[in-house]
């Protein structure tokens, strides 16, 4: 069995026909995770027991009823969640120490929802303590490296779920994306990866970081099976007063369909100084291929870029701050001098912004240059139909280049932290390898375009197929 | 642009809000990296925000709620409250004597 | 009494609303639970990944209570977070309301004079915290069933000139709550709790002395006075107070602004830690609850579910069954209660009987219905038949009375009812007596 082959097509007809059972899936999922992981250092936890009993019961069912597959679309299919992800009884850390022993009585929406579904729970994945990073180096236990060339960063903070897919110990990684976290791993590790609509995702039981930003995704090698997933986690949860009444579209629908006539947008302000020619001139070469197949492409104009790194490191901080004011280390966890650095740091920003004298300077400030910043978008979006910017500005950087210099770090956010100022989908595709490192490209587009963003995607991958190439763990 | 640099007290004041215990070091560290981001949030004092209403729900929402039910599916038995802390007596958290209210 | 200082005082209420869940959660909300953390979820205990959805009802409650006082209600509203560090308060910030509250700018009148409401907004309550010693060592033990419970505050004016006053504007705040049955405001479970900001103003120094325009300009400090749960003590409190203030400024300082408790048993305050030094609690808009619009609509159908307001009940009552307000005030606490009242009085009047005795009975002599009533005075326990038998039988023994009644001495006529109702050994009313005797006569 070759895991880094398979989609959750291919698994769902396996299965139907008997060519493997679920339990050979979950085995092969551990063995592969045992490969490469004491290296790659994607996990956390592992919940292997738990796993093979699911798996058997799966194989039980499937044997009874072929059509088992309609009620549970994700049947057998390996995931990992991030360990923002709360699950009833397995160890949730958020990356920290802080609550390294930490055992929720409950399981977070998305994941009883992709439990559910069917899906299989193989372990839980490391990320930048809380959510706070765009590398993976601010966990508080070993770093996750880039299974593309191990002395790299593979993008945080989902930085273990991004791993983790890329090495094919899984099909599907969640992640949280606030400021960029899921798609940017998902561009340094070549994957598909979704920043859902806000608010178009339960966050019921993700541990917080900035409760207006937080937006609940997945990294899949594919983009079929990215829509899959969405099918599944998407919805109104009567626990999240965030979530919003929309109908969930069925994504993979319009998978193949053609996007002649698409318009669509390149913001002028991200190709300007800090990108790396390699990055853009591999972004150009994506959108002469789009335009092969229709769309136009086009200049447009979000004026207020300059200030959304700006309002996003005042906003977010100061949500973050009122959202780590809970681990007082009486119901659960430690005390709170063992947070880590950057947490403090951001504790600490946090509450400056928000503090008596600052607030209106900066917090509400900020509040009112991001209306500025989400109407940028929505004028854009009156002209074309989506957009299209760099991932990164920058290829996967080395593990140490970056984390001395916390502003530098936050600057690696600088195409992606807009759109979640503005509540506005994103995803990440593979727009192609520079020096044998994935470049990712990201569609933008307007609220609750998922199904559009997918569409897009969707063909490009089909002309370019790199989600064929695999990593070749460099320096590992 | 502002040359921003924070005080030893304003980073204490702030590690104390933020309910925080310094170490000279980190109070050391926090100021010059502190100090070098809020001088660079500053720039957002060049836009104009004249008539521009905050924004803190981008969906756009309002009127949320729920019926006033009870509803004890994720009602925790004490048992499951308490398993997580260290510090206990009788199903009630313990923690050392806070001065009287 | 010195007449230089002149007592300034506003009051911030807290209650408990009878909702029967919590104010962002589905826990039930029993503030009798027998066992402590047994109505707790991730949600009221704070666990990582927990998020609040707002009770519709104790939003309601709450502007209705606000409609009661008077209060103007705002058309949006939101939850704002209210940050401090406390055992008792799990996410370490309070979902509260800052700058727009549901209700602002009502009024609440007492005998000195009205008494304005600043606000009334809804928040959520914090944990319990019971403190023991275990083992020679001082610990406090957080019991979080009370953890999210709707708690509406109600904050006046400093338009309260005396400790009496208080007493009075607390009371009444709580037979409005009662009316109105959002709350059982049980001080001693901390279904209410009463809170004072205490200043003294030096009136020799100061222009004006019209009391309730706020024309003049406030002391420069206040002590709060903190957890008071009985009027009683509350009045107390506030005198010691006064007096504590008084002396300080007689000798030139000014009184430390700071949280004070009161001791019931010395009948002295003390100073209290604050939970926060210079409070900064950084307010700002919660991002998980969307905002609240209060349409005309919605409005409407809260105005509707309002009792007929105290004014309009005690005058209707005292012009049609001649009934003083203090009195029947004692005999019932919500509008349900008050409609039943009311069928008894409907009731009294269609038996004849005398509502404003009915009333006085009810008070003093404890009875609750119309048949208790009734037994009390007697009334229907002797037939005309056997009356007459009693009555021949007296006039018989007395013919002195009734030569004397009929030579013209009326009042002999007393003498002979006493002797009835003596040998009949009941109550009999008077006025049937006295025709009876009369018609024998």
């Amino acid at each position: 069995m070759d895991l880094l082959g398979l989609t959750i097509k291919d698994i769902e007809e396996s299965l139907k026909k008997g060519v493997f059972s679920c339990q050979e899936l979950v085995k092969e999922s551990f063995s592969t995770i045992k490969k490469h992981d004491k290296k790659i250092n994607a996990f956390l936890t592992l919940n292997e027991e738990q796993a093979l009993k699911q798996a058997n019961h799966y194989d039980n069912l499937i044997k009874k009823d072929k059509n088992i597959f309609d009620e549970k679309p994700l049947l057998g299919i390996p995931v990992a969640l991030k360990d923002l992800f709360t699950t009833k009884d397995i160890r949730t850390t958020a990356g920290s120490k802080i609550i390294g022993d930490y055992n929720p009585p409950f399981d977070a929406t998305v994941v009883k929802k992709l439990i559910d579904a069917g899906a299989i729970i193989i372990g839980k994945t490391n990320e930048d303590a809380w959510g706070h990073g765009s590398s993976g180096e601010n966990t508080d236990y070993e770093v996750t490296r880039n299974p593309y060339d191990l002395n790299r960063v593979p993008g945080g903070s989902s930085s273990g779920s991004g791993a983790a897919v890329a090495y094919g110990g899984v099909l599907v990684g969640t992640g949280t994306d606030t400021g960029s976290s899921v798609r940017l791993p998902a561009g340094f590790c070549n994957l598909v990866g979704l920043k859902p609509t806000y608010g178009r995702v339960s966050r019921y039981g993700i541990i917080a970081m900035a409760s207006s930003f937080d937006s609940i995704g997945h990294m899949t090698r594919t983009v079929y099976d990215n829509a899959k997933v969405l099918e599944v986690t998407a919805g109104v949860d009567p626990f999240d007063s965030t979530t919003v009444p929309i109908k969930v579209d069925q994504y993979t629908k319009k998978l193949g369909q053609s996007i002649k006539g698409m318009k669509i947008g390149l913001p002028k302000e991200y190709f300007v100084k800090g990108l790396d020619d390699k990055v853009s001139n591999s972004i150009k070469n994506s959108l002469k291929i789009l335009e092969k197949l229709g769309a136009t492409v086009k200049e447009v104009s979000l004026p207020h870029t300059d200030y959304a790194m700006a309002a996003y490191y005042i906003l977010v901080p100061s949500e973050v701050s009122s959202n780590l004011s809970r681990y007082d280390g009486i119901r659960y966890g430690g005390s709170r001098e063992m947070f880590g650095a950057e947490a403090k740091r951001r504790i600490m920003l946090g509450s400056y912004t928000l503090s008596s004298g600052y607030y209106d300077a900066y917090y509400l400030k900020a509040a009112k240059v991001r209306t500025l910043i989400k109407r940028d978008f929505e004028n854009a979006f009156k002209e074309v139909d989506v957009l299209i910017v760099p991932t990164s500005p920058t290829l996967p950087f080395k593990i140490g280049e970056k984390v001395d210099d916390p502003l530098q770090m936050y600057l690696s956010d600088i195409f992606l932290c807009p759109v979640n100022l503005a509540g506005i989908p994103g995803l990440n595709v593979q727009s192609g390898f520079v020096d044998g490192f994935p470049v990712g490209m990201q569609i933008i587009g307007p609220q609750f375009s998922e199904e559009l963003l997918y569409k897009v995607a969707y063909l490009f991958e089909q002309e370019t197929q790199y989600y064929k190439i695999r990593p070749k763990f460099k320096n590992g | 642009m502002s040359k921003k640099t924070l005080s030893t007290e304003e980073i204490l004041h702030i590690a104390k809000l933020g309910n925080l215990t310094l170490t000279e070091k980190e109070v050391e560290l926090f100021k010059k990296q502190l100090s070098s981001v809020i001088e660079y949030i500053d720039k957002l004092q060049e836009v104009d925000t004249k008539n521009v209403e905050p924004l803190s729900q981008t969906t756009g929402l309002t009127d949320i709620f729920r019926k006033d039910e009870p509803d004890e599916k994720r009602t925790l038995i004490p048992e499951e409250a308490l398993k997580n802390t260290k510090s206990k007596e009788n199903n009630l958290f313990k923690v050392k004597a806070v001065l009287t209210e | 009494m010195d007449k230089k200082y002149q007592p300034i005082i506003g009051m911030e209420t807290h209650v408990e609303l009878k909702t029967k869940s919590g104010m962002f959660c589905g826990c039930k909300n029993d503030p009798d639970a027998k066992k402590p953390n047994i109505h707790t979820c991730p949600v009221c205990l704070g666990l990582p990944g927990a998020l609040p959805v707002a009770n519709k009802k104790a939003i309601e409650w709450t502007i209705k209570l606000g409609l009661a006082l008077g209060c103007k209600i705002n058309k949006l509203s939101k939850f704002d977070r209210k940050h401090y560090f406390y055992p008792d308060l799990p996410k370490g910030y309070q979902i509260s309301q800052y700058d727009m509250p549901f209700c602002y700018q009502g009024k609440v009148e007492t005998s000195f004079g009205p008494v304005r409401i600043t606000r009334v907004h809804l928040e959520e309550d914090t944990g319990k915290l019971i403190h023991q010693n275990i083992n020679g060592h001082n610990v406090s033990l957080i019991d979080f069933n009370r953890s999210g419970v709707p708690l509406v505050e109600v904050v006046t004016e400093p338009d309260i000139f005396s400790s009496v006053q208080a007493k009075e504007y607390a009371k009444k705040l709580r037979q409005i709550i009662r009316y109105l049955d959002i709350s059982d405001c049980d001080m001693e479970k901390g279904g209410m709790r009463l809170e004072a900001n205490i200043s003294l103003l030096n009136v020799k120094s100061q222009m004006t002395n019209n009391k309730s325009n706020s024309k003049f300009k406030l002391p420069n400090y206040k002590v709060e006075l903190k957890n008071i749960n009985s009027f009683r003590f509350l009045e107390r409190g506030i005198e010691y107070e006064i007096e504590r203030q008084r002396e300080i400024l007689e000798s030139g300082k000014t009184p430390i602004q700071e949280t004070r408790g009161y001791n019931a048993e010395k009948n002295i305050t003390f100073t209290q830690r604050t939970k926060e030094e210079a409070a900064d609690y950084r307010y700002f808009p919660d991002p998980d609850l969307p905002p609240i619009n209060i349409s005309e609509k919605w409005l409407n159908e809260i105005k509707s579910t309002l009792p007929e307001p105290f004014d309009g009940l005690f005058k209707r009552w005292q012009e049609k069954y001649n009934l003083k307000p203090e009195l029947v005030e004692l005999l019932f606490e919500t509008a349900e209660e008050s409609k039943k009242l009311e069928e008894l009085f409907k009731k009294c009047i269609k038996e004849k009987l005398s509502v404003e005795k009915f009333v006085n009975a009810m008070v003093h002599k404890k009875i609750k219905t119309i048949e208790e009533f009734k037994k009390m005075t007697n009334i229907d326990e002797v037939s005309d038949d056997d009356l007459k038998v009693i009555i021949e039988k007296i006039l018989k023994v007395n013919p002195k009375a009734v030569a004397d009644y009929k030579a013209g001495k009326i009042n002999t006529i007393n003498f002979l009812v006493g002797m009835v109702m003596r040998e009949a050994k009941k109550k009999i009313e008077f006025q049937r007596l006295q025709d009876l005797i009369k018609s024998f006569l």
